[in-house]
């Protein structure tokens, strides 16, 4: 049980706009949106004492308590996983405050992934150089995320006989939300199936165009506090229900191909069983859940591992309806990254928490219980 | 990059081999390579010559996002009869013909000055 992570909340969030170029520098971005998100809690820089991110971020913890003018920071953490981390900052960030290491941690992420180093083209340094001798990866082509998530991505739909066209209905269905979303890059541009499925193919025969996360420029940031100052906070907040992380036996980031059945992703189901355990929820009580998209299959693999529905019958919760915003279960209401933007997961933090502000562009009513997951961390946020 | 926990296999490449690494401690074969033995944590290896054959399962058309390209790459998952899994390309196939579970066998290809495993169809 992580129980004294309920003592915890996140009393302030902060983003600049997302777009695909920014004109300034990445830690101008990290700069602007922490501050925003230090001001909506009603705090100042010197009440930071602790930060938090996760790897591949740009941003050095000192250049940004340097630009804020911090005072003194006691608590620095960044999780594995690029953005499977996402969702491990508020687990990071809250095991800091509940365990008395740090009273107020800044988290934050921010990026010029389109008009900088493109994310989605292939990268030096992190995925490898190719060139630079032979490697088990890269050299045989796999050189872009979109490709390397794709070889196992086409197992799911292998399995369980979901067509690119499934995909699509999801697409549809974020780029919806983003539409009335007026933070989102696709703002007031839904499309529609028929436009999804005539986008050319990025890694075929798996992923079109349309079923790839947008490369986005942005910053986002929250703060973390002991849930006691929530009553102080100018704009309320949302409290820490369950924060986890599962990482298994023979991963591996990225090129995660060596589990006997790629078509399950064990770690969804293994993270779930700790979420459900320490909020003391379920599926059912979930009233609206922000799924990591980096590409639209992993909502698949998600809404089956967190329990939505059964194995292989993602494709039929989506076709009828439920995750639409007057759906049972509204899926990224804010568009999800490939609607809103790619702030590498953590503005699906700041859209769980408007939710349960209820103060969201899309509001569900009566929006309680928020999942936000990143497949391999996620958190439960709750109410004052 | 080729380093010492991987050189093994490029250098069983050029000979036309496909090298697995074995504990020398307790058998177990690891792949991809690492330091240490996750059986058993002994810090000793021997390799293992793989036979070649297996079975596609996952494959992709891969092209440059931006480049066009004559021939793109088709990369695919190998399941070796061996029981491990490597990452590696189909050649010599037209991609309306692959399917998973397909049968293949290695083949030893130069690719931008490294010789790599790869894989082609096994006709019945």
């Amino acid at each position: 049980m992580t129980g004294g992570l309920r003592n915890t909340a996140i009393i302030g969030i902060g983003q600049t706009e997302f777009s695909k170029k920014s004109g300034r520098s990445e830690l101008q971005l990290a700069a602007e949106a922490s501050l925003a998100a230090i001001r909506d809690a009603g705090l100042s820089p010197a009440d930071i004492d602790g930060m938090v991110t996760f790897t591949i971020d740009p941003n050095d913890e000192l250049a940004l308590m340097r630009c804020l003018g911090v005072e003194e920071l006691n608590w620095t953490a960044r999780g594995p996983f690029g953005g499977g981390a996402a969702s491990a900052t508020l687990q990071l960030a809250a095991a800091a405050v509940a365990s008395g290491q740090a009273k107020a941690v800044l988290v934050y992420r921010a990026f010029n992934e389109r008009s900088g180093q493109r994310f989605g083209q292939p990268m030096a340094g992190s995925y490898g150089q190719a060139g630079a001798g032979p490697d088990f990866y890269v050299s045989y082509g796999l050189d872009t995320p979109a490709k390397v998530y794709a070889l196992w991505y086409q197992r799911y739909m292998q399995k369980y006989g979901v067509t690119n066209e499934d995909l699509g209905r999801y697409v549809v269905t974020a780029r919806r939300h983003a539409a009335t979303n007026p933070a989102a890059w696709y703002h007031g541009k839904p499309i529609t199936l028929e436009e999804h499925q005539a986008t050319r193919w990025i890694v075929e025969p798996v992923l079109r165009l349309l079923d790839c996360c947008q490369e986005s420029d942005g910053g986002v940031a929250y703060i973390v506090t002991s849930a006691d100052r929530l009553k102080d906070a100018p704009n309320g907040g949302a409290r820490v229900l369950a924060a986890s992380q599962s990482h298994r036996r023979g991963g591996q980031i990225m090129y995660d191909y060596y589990r006997d059945d790629l078509a399950e992703m064990e770690e969804i189901r293994t993270l779930s069983q700790r979420l459900w355990a320490d909020s003391g929820l379920g599926p059912q009580d979930i009233d609206v859940a922000m799924i990591y998209e980096n590409f639209s299959p992993i909502v698949f693999l998600a809404l089956e591992g967190h329990g939505f529905c059964k194995r292989g019958e993602a494709k039929d919760f989506i076709r009828d309806g439920h995750i639409e915003l007057d759906g049972s279960l509204p899926v990224n209401t804010h568009g999800g990254l490939l609607g809103e933007g790619y702030i590498h997961g953590v503005n699906n933090i700041l859209e769980g928490v408007r939710q349960v502000r209820g103060t969201a562009a899309n509001q569900i009513a009566g929006a309680n219980h928020v999942l936000v997951s990143a497949s391999r961390s996620g958190i439960v946020l709750g109410p004052m | 990059m080729a380093g010492v926990d991987d050189q093994y296999f490029w250098d069983g490449a050029r000979e036309g081999r496909i090298l697995l690494r074995e504990c020398a401690a307790c058998g177990e074969v690891t792949h991809p390579p690492q330091p240490m033995c996750p059986h058993c944590h002994a810090l000793e290896w021997k390799t293992r010559e793989a036979s070649g054959r297996g079975t596609v399962y996952a494959w992709l058309i891969s092209k440059h996002p931006n480049r066009s390209e004559d021939r793109p790459r088709i990369v695919a998952l190998i399941d070796l009869e061996e029981g491990h899994r490597l990452v590696s390309n189909l050649v010599d196939v037209d991609p309306a013909e692959i399917a998973i579970g397909d049968p293949v066998a290695a083949t030893f290809r130069d690719v931008d000055g490294v010789v790599l495993p790869q894989f082609v169809p096994v006709r019945a």
